[in-house]
This record gives C-alpha cells, structure tokens and sequence, in this order.
C-alpha cells in the first residue's frame, strides 16, 4: 500500500484530481520536514542533503546538495540570496511537475522552505510555465495558506507566470527572463551559486528535486537513500508517453527498469510493436526493445547510451514513421533556439528544413550525412547551452538506428508510413 | 607576463587578456564577430574556436577539447592550439552556418570592401554554399538619415544591440524574435534616438547598418583617398579618416587613438562632415565692390589679398586689426597675429566666452590642475560634472564617462567573484544597474542622468554653489563657502565624501553655462581634493576644436577690437573663419560692418562657409576647413593634434594661413608657421611633435593616401583631360596623393586609413596596435601641451556666486545645447541639419502657466538691450523657474551674451 514511506511524492494525492489543501497536507505528516529543518542548523541540512545522494530532477541528474553548498554563507554572503524553482516545464513529453504542482502544491512548498533555510534565502521565485494556469492557481491558494500559517517564515515567495519559451527553462536563460530580459542563456561560469538572479548568489531547482526534500529531512537520509533500487537515491515520477495503452506517470523507486515502466502502461496498444522509446523527454537518444531492462536511473541509462533527463519517456512504435518523429522534434527545437549562438540558430534551422523536406518527399543523397554533420557542430563546448546539443540526441540516435528509414524516404522520394496516425 | 603555448610554440602575453585579444595581439588570424575590443566577450557567436589541451601530455597525445578562445582567458602555461583539423572545420563550418541566410548581394552592398563578414569568410576558407532551402527576409527600417538597416544581411552576432544598449545606453533599439529570425532594430521605423548611433556602421561587422550619408555618393573603401584627420565639430580632437573622391568628401571614419576616441565618435563627427557639400560653401573668391559683387580668379584674389596685406604693413599702426577663430587652426589664428600685430589681433570669440576661455587657459598653464585624457575620463571611478550636458556639448566624453561609470562596481562586485572584465555579460549580470558615483549638476535635464547617483537641476549661480559646498566639504570648512552655500549642505556631504572614496576622482565642467563661478568651484574642489591626498582630474570643456589654442595663443577681446573701428582708430579688418554674428550682439555686428563701410574701409573675410559676415565682405577668399586643409588644433585636453588634407590643392582653396602667407609674398609651408610659432609662443613648442614634419620619408617614400586597389587612377580625370596629369604634391605632409608609398605602419599621425593584409573592414584598426586596446604601435598620434606641474599653487578660486532669485516677470536666458545644430558646421551638412531643432524658447511650465503662456505659443524672446526675435515656446519641466533656455546655434542669439536677462512675452497677435 502506498504510504509517506513508500510513496513521499504522491501518496496522498486526491483521487478525484483535486488539490491537497494545508489540512490534508498536514494531516499526510506534511510540514514536518520543515519543523525539522528549522531546528537543524542550516550547513547541516544541506549536509544531509547531500548525503542523500538526492540528483536534480529537471534532467541534468546535478548534486542537489552540492548545489546548495556552492552557495556563500555567513555575514559576509552577498545579499539578498534567492532560490528560482524551475517549473517552467516545457520538454516535450514531460508532465510530472505538473501533477505535483496540481495536486501537491504544499509539498513543493515546503522543499523551498527547507531549502531557503538550508541557505539562508531572502527570497523564492517559482517560475511557472505560462499554460499551467491552475497549477498557478493552486499554487496561489498554497501560498496564501502556507504564509497564513507561518510556513514562509523568513522568506519571501513569488509566483511568476512564464510569457512561455522552451528556453526560460534552462537556468540561466530563466534568470534572465525573471529579469525581463531576453531568455538568452548565461555565460557560466560564474554559476548562479556565485552570481545569479540579479548578480547574487542563487539556487535554481526543479520542482520534482525540491518535492524530494521534505522527506528526506522528515524521514532521514537512510530511509531516503533505501527508496531507491540503485545509488541515486529516493523516488522518481516516471511518465510515458505514445501509443501505449495506459499513458500516465507513476511514482516508483529510482532505478525501476524500462520495462517495469512500460508495462505499467499497459505495453502497446493492439497490433502495434515497439520501436525505439527516448527515455527521458525530447532530447535524449532512443533507446531500442534491447533496452528494456536498463534501470532509469542517471548512471544505467546514461551506460545505455542516452540520458534518464526527466524520467518521461515518450515511445516509438513500429508504424509510426521515426523520420516523421524526429522532424517534429526538431521542428520544435528549431523554432524554440533562442537565436543566440550560430550552431544552433543556424543549424537547427538547417536539419529542421532538411528533415521537412525528406518527409515531403524532397530528401536528396547526402542529406543523412549533413545531417550526421550538423550534429557533429552541436557537439561539446561548440553551443552556448545544452539545448542544440539536446536536439542532436534523438536526431543523432533516430539516423543510427533506423538509418534505414532515412534512406527509404530518400531513395523512394516519400514518407514510406505515409497515412500514419500522427 | 603569463606564458602561453599555441601550437607547440611559447609566449609571453599581458596579464589580464582573453586567448582571443592574446592571439590577435600575437598577430594570429583567428577570425570572430561578436567579441569586440571594447564591448568584451560574450560567446554567441562561436567563431574563435580553439583546442585547448589539459596539458602537454594531452596536446602530444592530439587531445584536447574545442573552447572559444573569447571565452577562456589566457593564463599561464594555457596551451591551445589554433591550427587543429577540427577547430579549422568547426571554425570554417560557423561561416557556412552565418551565410545560410546571408544575401549573395556584395556587388551591390555598401559593406562590400571593408566588410569583416567577407574577411572573415575568405579567412576561414569557406566558398561553396550547401544550403538549398529558402533564405529567411526581413523588411527594413527606417532608422533616419544617418544610418541605413538591410536586415538580410544579418548574421545574428549581437554587436549591435549590445553597443546600442549596453555600451552606448541606447533604449530605442533591441534585438526582437528567436531562432534564426532575429530582428535587430526599433519597435517601429524612427530616427535613431542615440547620440551614438553611427557607430553602428563601424560595429556591424557586415552590411546590416550602413552609413546613409555614404549611400548619397557611394564608393568603395578602396577607391577612397583618405587622411589623418581631426574632428573639427567639437573640443575633443576625436581622431577621423575622411575618404575623399571626385573632390568631395564621402564619408568619416573614426581613426583609433587609445588616449582619446579610442573606437567611436559622436554622429555630430561622423555624419558633420557633408556640410562640405553645402550650398554655403564658399568655393571661388569674390568682391564686392559698391555693393555689387563678382567671382574673382584666384589670383586676381590673391593680388587683391596682397594688397590688402601690403596696406596692413604701410599703414600707421593699428589701421588694420585681426579677428582669429576657435574653429581656424593654430597656423591659421598665428598667420594672421603675425600679419596684423598681436596688438590687433582679436579673438572671434563671444565677449563673456572669452573671459572663460582664457580663464580656463590660465588654469591649465598653471600646471596645478591635471586635464585627463578621454581615455583616463573612461578609467575613473567617481566623477561630478558642473554645469555640462556632456552628451551635447562634449558627446564623446559623455559616452567614456558611461563606461566609466562602471569601475566601481566591477572592480567591489566582479573582482572578487573573480569575473573577468571582458566577460562581459557575466560582468553585466554580476553588477546589473549598479554604477559608480556619478553626480550631475545641471541647468535642463541630460542623458547621463540614467547611470547618475544623484541629479540636481538647478540656475547656473546655484550649480556654481553646489560646487563651492563640495569643496567646502572637502575643507571641513563650514564657516566660510560652507555656510553660503548651506542650500546645498547634504548633497555636497555626499559629493564630497563619493569624491574622497574614490581612487581616480574626476570633475568636469566647461563654458557651456557661461558660468565663472562654476569653473572656480570645480577648481576649488580640485584644490581641496589634492589637499585631502588625492589627485583629480578636471576636465574642462570648450566648445570648438582650437578654442583652446586659440586662448594659449592669445588674442585681446572681441569688443575691444569692435570699438577700434568704432572710434575710427582702425579702417580694415581681416576675420579669419568666423561670422561675427554669432560672436557679438546681431546690432553691434551690424554696426561693425557698417561702420567699416562708412568709413571707407575694408573688410576681408577667410572662410569655408558663407555668412552675413562673408557676405558683407570686401575680399571673401574660399578658406580650406580642417578636412581640407592641413593645420594643427589643440583639444579641450590640450592635446596638439595636426590634421592633414584629403583634397589635392585645387588654386581655389587654401587653408587660411596659406592664403595669409603668399599674400606676403612667402612661399606658405605647414612647417615653417609651426616653426615660427613654436619660437615665438616658446610654451607651444611640444606642438612640433604633433606629426613628423613633411620631409619625412619611410623606406624612401610619402606615406599613400590613397589604397594599393584604387581604382581609375590613369582614368579618373580623363573627362576634363585625356592625358593623365602629374599627381599633385604636398608640401605639408609626408603623404602622397596617389597609391604608391610606404606600405608598413607608418607613425600614428600619419595612418591615413586602416588596413593590414586581410583585415579590410574597421576591424584592421586591431594589427595597428600593440596589443589589444593599447596605443598604435609607435605611440597614439597627438602631444599633450599642459602637464601637470609637481608642486605647483591651485589659482586663487575666488567666492561662491550670490544665489540665484528668480524675477517677476523676467527670465535668464541660457542656452541649451544640441548635438545637431548647436556646432555651425556640422549643423550645415544635410543630415545633421535635418536632425537640428528648429528655434525655440523653452520654460518651465509654471513659469509658462504664470506668464499665461502655453506649449508652442508664438513668443518673443528679449534678452535686455537686444533684439528679440519670435519663437515657439516649449515647456522643459526641468527647467528651474526663472530660466529660459534657447537652443545654442540659433543664430540670432549666439552673439547675445548668453547667459542674460531677458523676457519671454506673447507675441502679438497679427493686426
């Protein structure tokens, strides 16, 4: 049975959807986390945190702990210090934030407040991805309640509703935006522990990693590393996505394998078979059947040639067209580079027209290698951030293993799942 | 000196450089576009990748991993490698990126010849296009008659919004759109709001914002002749290159000079140039006899100017007298103190001006104050300016200070983050609004006000104050200027105090107020300052490019030589580029010129523009200006600085003192008045080391103003003669008029234009110098004429002003500067004339309410005993009450006195 033990994120959510008010929160053992961090010193929290093996859950997999420990402490630290929660959650395929802001708004709210003890935060920003517009609702009520009853204590939070762009998700092209400015991303370093929101020492989160925090400092960093199957501690939100016949997203200990997943999502829908599946939203690289037993955790997939980023994985099947997908996707990314640097402004646009034009039917010889070729410039330190080298992911993966499938739709000038149900 | 290894090859750089600025400064071609030498490094653009190897064993084993070299700071033992197969792919691989959507259009693009786009396409190697999708369009701007926008061409390197914005301060002007559709103008067509704004051209690293002055009569950069040039439409001495064909003058370059323009100029300099082209220049010289008037031959006017020049030398003493100018060259002012006397020699120059030149000279010549450079005006780190709207009146300085600003704050924030200076986005982004001290005190509102600490708007008497409070301030002293000036008590405390924190204080103050007061307060707080430990700058700002010179020259007041005439003690004037209407009240100019006619007497009148002056002339001789002619100025820094011509001689127009000295019968030669001069005003002579003298020669040879590409050169007369004619010669120079000459890098003085082998567009600047943002190799071109002097006294600096009372009924009228329309020459040219504000009276709006008047009424303006002249009224909310201001370089005021009471009444209505 799923209880605070077994299932911290979720076990208490409303089944009907609705959210988790303040008393319902309190009730689940909500808030107890903060009682205990407030009578723990602040360079202990983070000590636990650390200990926890808990890994950014926005898909870098970066130290939380460590994180926070960058920033300066003390007298001396550079004021006021911020915490930015990154709930701009814009990766294709990714929901997961989502249903905690939805249904646990009280949970994510007490990880900020542990955290802006942890580091002696003045003042939280969650920054909000425009079209959640009744997570920024309930979000709001949280608020009020959490403030109502003394929880905020000591900080400031803000709610702040994104005008909406794939880039104000990345970090420091958020910092930016919540500056109003343009959501170019940020020279790093400096990293924004050292300089961040306005010049000053900052932590950025995403709202699954902050979610995580309550518990470990209610329960113990014993109890927490145990939840999960493998070193990267505690629970994960895992999603899928595609043509299966239960799409959803499940709660499970870190390092649930692929399988496990999929078959809780009911395996394919009748007739089809699986094909490839990109494990942890749009800019991961395909994993393939022979994958299914790879633990989601950061290490085994990254092992198995991809990247667990957030968890949510979108499937393939065998009657979709994988050219088709991979177009979409970077159509998507083309269209949201933020037009900084010229690898990827100039060539995602390039793949993006190429890969249109192949499933026109206007694909011509040697596009496969321009393809390969404009990868190979969103290769390490060649962009300015990780978006463009994000899009080569599933594109460099798509042309390795159905290279097949690009090569039909150039030798037969068409789409070859030409009718396929998009 | 950090070591550093490229290639397997090792060494010494400065401290403190990027890679990039390290292997540029080494002479490397490593090609880039967003990083700019004075804007820093941001890293969009991804062209000056390199390898960087973890250490020898990684380089030996062919590892390493691709950085930007922009990015990544040249530190000891950094071993890179700029040669690597894959950063020459990536690098050549970024240019093919750039050109997907960029047009095929160089034959037809104004960038096409200085373009770094090409230089750096044909550096990288890459030639064939691969892309067969469509290009991406966008529709242009207007941006207005400066500065033309073709957004096809774009590359989306971020140098112009960057400079707009972030170093020029710009707010109309922003980068719009993601992806490869970047729009890169204003939220709506417009004139370009920046003082700044032309810079642009030279920033673009392709043909997105070009020169729209040049589009009027275009050519190419190589088949321009070119010359070390000086700017003549404000104090500064900003160092140019015009680029001359067919006779007239194209277009303006800023010429770098790390002391003082470094990369940019004002639009005033740049765009100022096409009042050559103006209907109002004089080109043949002219008579006027009996009131009818007729073109002379140029000899025919040098044998009138002759004898002219023979009746000064026959006549009794003192029949003739000289009227010099701040806007004629040094040469120029001392050929005709020489032809008529230093006792009849007079300064072109407004009475009360006058006073505050000469003042100001005094001070400097005392060697107690320290006049900072431009380039030390960027390096200080709190600063007051009394009394100047700098972005008008001194526009350059006004964007050094800008920058300036930003010391405190990176040196408190970003050094000890251990963020680089030329980082500079994460420079900016540590620091955000933060600015150094910077505290205004002014009469109307400016555009420093944005980075200001504190603004204060108050009469010139009562900036004055604000500046005797500060240095009172500074004195501990609150018994005498302390308790005077207790208005200002507070504010002064705070002055004082940003003044004593800082390690390169500045004050800045000038004669645009027409405010004594205000220069003796900076000079007190000076003063006070040096007692406290400390070493100021003051910086003193005059309106025209000799002004200066002018005062160190000596002249005796304008009125003085008026009354001459007057009392009939003189019957012939020579006025030497100047207008006497904009130097002396309309009616007592008036009665000058009729005066000397009633009398039988002469005038004659040496210029390049026409005026009501030129046009009562006897004898009007086209005079060559600075960009024609050859001559020295000395900048409001006291910076000498020669400029040389673009034009070859044509016999109808020489420089003033050139016309001066045939008329007595001497063969004129550039280095034989600096001779003279330097003998005669023993503390000018620094001032002969201004250029080499024109016997120089390099290898053998001139230095060429004219490029090894440009083209016609047998061809380009053939229109009025077949046969190629002799080049011209000139005697003043050490440059040529032709293609042929010394082709390595001559001394700064005489670098008529930049280019290095590869290096085409403005970007060829950087090979000149020694290493990245340092002087020219050789040393920056000018000499500074006023040391500081160790030990020297701080001139007495008088008492505080009374305060200032408003009165009923009646206003001070002062003048409110424009860059556009305020200088007379500039204000001639087409595109600057067209940005120059009409006429006006502004008040502040309760004076306006009170007096019944409302925005754009038809007023009469009246200062006391003058005329008054009709104007529209404005209402400037800034404005203190019992002020009005009129725009500097309306005529009929100039000569007014300004300062001076005045009124401001309703202008009847039309009976």
């Amino acid at each position: 049975m799923a209880d605070a033990l077994t299932h911290p994120l979720t076990f208490n959510l409303p089944p009907d959807g609705s959210m988790l008010a303040l008393d319902a929160y309190r009730a689940g053992g909500g808030y107890q986390g903060l009682e205990a961090a407030r009578a723990t010193a602040p360079a202990a929290i983070t000590e636990q945190v650390k200990a926890s093996n808990l890994r950014g859950r926005g898909g870098a997999g970066f130290p939380t702990g460590l994180k926070w420990s960058v920033l300066p402490m003390g007298p001396s630290a550079r004021r006021p210090k911020y915490i930015v929660v990154n709930a701009d959650e814009m990766e294709p395929g990714t929901f997961k934030d989502r249903l905690l802001m939805e249904q646990n708004p009280h949970l994510l709210l007490e990880g900020i407040a542990i955290c802006a003890r942890a580091v002696e935060a003045e003042m939280a920003y969650i920054f909000l991805r425009g079209e959640y517009t009744l997570a920024a609702t309930r979000l709001r009520q949280a608020i009020t309640e959490a403030e109502a009853a003394g929880w905020t204590e000591g900080f400031r939070l803000h709610l702040h509703t994104s005008a909406g762009r794939y880039m104000c998700g990345e970090e420091t092209g958020m910092l930016n935006a919540l500056e109003g400015k343009r959501a170019n991303p940020r020279t790093k370093p400096p990293y924004p522990g050292i300089s961040g929101l306005w010049g000053k020492p900052t932590v950025v989160n995403n709202v699954e990693t902050l979610c995580n925090v309550p518990g470990i400092l209610a329960h113990g960093v014993d109890w927490y590393r145990g939840l999960g199957r493998t070193a990267d501690g505690g629970t994960k939100l895992y999603g899928v996505s595609g043509r299966v016949q239960h799409p959803g997203l499940w709660e499970l200990p870190m390092g649930t394998t692929v399988g496990e997943i999929l078959d809780l999502a009911g395996g394919m829908r009748p007739g089809l078979k699986l094909r490839g599946l990109l494990p942890g939203g749009a800019s991961t690289e395909f994993l393939t059947p022979e994958h299914l037993n790879v633990a989601m955790d950061f290490s085994a997939v990254q092992k198995a040639g991809s990247r667990m980023g957030t968890g949510t994985m979108i499937v393939l099947d065998d009657q979709a067209c994988p050219v088709g997908m991979t177009a979409n996707l970077t159509h998507f990314f083309a269209r949201e580079s933020c037009g900084w640097c010229t690898p990827c402004w100039s060539g995602l646009g390039w793949a993006d027209r190429i890969l249109q034009a192949m499933e026109r039917g206007e694909g011509n010889p040697g596009n496969i290698e321009k393809l390969e070729f404009l990868t190979g410039f969103w290769g390490p330190g060649a962009t300015f951030c990780a978006l463009a080298p994000g899009a080569a992911e599933p594109l460099l993966s798509a042309v390795k293993y159905f290279r097949a499938d690009f090569e039909r739709h150039i030798v037969e000038h068409r789409c070859p799942y030409e009718g396929w149900d998009a | 000196m950090p070591k550093i290894h490229i290639d397997g090859r090792s060494y010494d750089v400065a401290p403190g450089q990027n890679l990039l600025e390290a292997c540029l400064g080494l002479g490397f071609h490593l090609p880039f576009f967003c990083w700019h030498p004075a804007m820093g490094s941001v890293g969009a653009c991804r062209q000056c990748a390199i390898k960087h190897f973890k250490d020898e064993a990684d380089a030996k084993a062919n590892g390493g991993r691709l950085v930007m070299s922009c990015m990544t700071a040249a530190e000891e033992g950094i071993r890179i490698s700029v040669d690597d197969p894959q950063v020459v792919a990536f690098r050549a691989s970024i240019i093919e990126g750039m050109m997907l959507h960029h047009p095929h259009d160089c034959p037809v693009c104004d960038e096409g010849g200085h373009c770094h786009l090409q230089d750096m396409t044909v550096m990288t190697g890459h030639n064939y296009r691969r892309y067969r999708f469509s290009k991406r369009t966008f529709r242009n701007q207007y941006l207005g008659p400066l500065i033309n926008h073709e957004m096809n061409r774009c590359i989306q390197c971020y140098r112009c919004v960057r400079y707009y914005r972030e170093y020029a301060g710009g707010a109309d002007f922003n980068a719009f759109g993601i992806s490869d559709h970047v729009f890169f103008g204003r939220e709506r067509d417009g004139v370009l709001e920046n003082e700044f704004a032309g810079n642009l051209v030279e920033v673009c690293p392709t043909g997105v914002f070009t020169d729209a002055t040049l589009k009027q009569h275009y050519t190419r950069k190589w088949d321009l002749r070119w010359t070390p040039s000086v700017c003549p439409h404000c104090a500064l001495g900003c160092n140019t290159s015009p680029g001359e064909r067919y006779g007239t003058v194209r277009a303006v370059f800023n010429r770098y000079n790390s002391a003082v323009n470094g990369y940019f100029l004002c639009d005033r300099g740049r765009f100022g140039y096409e009042y050559l082209s103006s209907p109002e220049r004089v080109t043949l010289a002219r008579q006027r006899r009996d009131g009818v008037r007729a073109d002379l031959t140029p000899e025919a006017a040098l044998a009138q100017l002759t004898q002219a020049a023979a009746g000064v030398a026959a006549d009794p003493p003192g029949r003739w007298i000289g009227i010099g100018s701040p806007r004629a060259s040094m040469e120029s002012n001392f050929a005709l103190r020489q032809l008529v006397g230093a006792e009849r020699f007079f300064a072109g120059v407004e009475a009360h001006e006058w006073e505050l030149d000469t003042r100001i000279a005094a001070i400097l010549r005392q060697g107690a104050v320290h006049s900072p450079s431009l380039g030390e005006v960027e390096r200080c780190d709190a600063a007051l300016v009394l009394g100047e709207d700098l972005t008008q009146t001194a526009a350059r300085m006004a964007l050094s200070l800008r920058q300036a600003m930003r010391q405190q704050p990176l040196r408190e924030i970003c050094d000890p983050l251990k963020i680089p200076h030329w980082l500079d986005h994460a420079a900016r982004e540590a620091i955000q609004g933060e600015h150094g001290p910077l505290f205004l005190a002014t009469t109307a509102a400016t555009k420093l006000d944005d980075i200001a600490t504190h603004t204060w708007r108050a009469a010139p008497d009562d900036v004055a104050r604000l500046g005797y409070a500060v240095a009172a301030a500074l004195n501990l002293d609150q018994d005498t200027a302390g308790t005077v000036t207790a208005e200002w008590r507070a504010a002064a405390a705070e002055v004082a105090d940003a003044l004593l924190a800082a390690e390169r204080p500045l004050i800045v103050t000038g004669v645009s107020s027409g405010n004594r007061g205000q220069i003796e307060a900076a000079l007190a707080i000076a003063a006070a300052l040096a007692v406290r430990g400390k070493h100021p700058a003051v910086s003193f700002v005059l309106p025209e490019c000799n002004t200066l010179g002018l005062a160190l020259l000596g002249a005796r007041p304008l009125p003085e030589g008026m009354d001459m005439v007057r009392f009939g003690l003189a019957h012939g004037a020579i006025v030497v580029e100047n207008d006497l209407f904009r130097r002396a009240p309309a009616e007592e100019a008036k009665a000058f010129l009729a005066q000397l006619d009633q009398h039988g007497g002469h005038l004659v009148v040496l210029d390049q523009i026409r005026h009501a002056t030129a046009d009562a002339a006897e004898l009007l001789l086209p005079a060559a200006g600075v960009t024609e002619g050859s001559g020295t100025l000395i900048s409001s820094e006291g910076r000498a600085q020669r400029f040389f011509t673009v034009a070859a001689p044509t016999p109808n127009r020489a420089e003033s003192w050139s016309w001066l000295e045939a008329a007595q019968g001497h063969t004129p030669a550039l280095d034989d008045m600096v001779a003279q001069l330097c003998a005669l005003v023993p503390e000018l002579e620094p001032l002969r080391q201004a250029a080499p003298p024109a016997t120089l020669r390099l290898a053998g040879q001139k230095v060429a103003r004219e490029t090894h590409r440009f083209s016609g050169r047998t061809s380009i007369d053939a229109a009025i003669e077949v046969s190629e004619p002799k080049p011209p010669v000139d005697p003043d120079a050490p440059l040529s008029f032709t293609m042929e000459g010394y082709a390595a890098q001559p001394p700064a003085a005489l670098i008529p234009y930049f280019w290095s082998p590869g290096w085409n567009s403005p970007q060829a600047q950087l090979p000149y110098q020694q290493r990245i943002n340092a002087p020219l190799r050789g040393g920056d071109a000018g000499v500074r004429l006023l040391e500081q002097v160790a030990g020297s006294q701080f001139p007495c600096a008088g008492e505080p002003p009374p305060r200032f009372e408003p009165k009923a009924g009646r206003w001070l009228i002062i003048r409110l500067y424009h860059l556009f329309g305020s200088e007379v020459l500039s204000g001639l040219g087409r595109a600057v004339g067209s940005l120059a504000p009409d006429a006006y009276v502004a008040l502040n709006p309760a004076d306006a309410e009170r007096a019944g008047l409302k925005e754009g009424d038809a007023v009469r303006v009246e200062p006391d005993g003058r005329r008054g002249y009709q104007v529209p009224l404005r209402l400037l909310p800034e404005l203190p009450v019992g002020v009005a201001g009129v725009p500097a370089g309306f005529a009929a005021l100039d000569g007014a006195g300004l300062p001076h009471w005045g009124t401001v009444t309703a202008e009847a209505p039309h009976a």
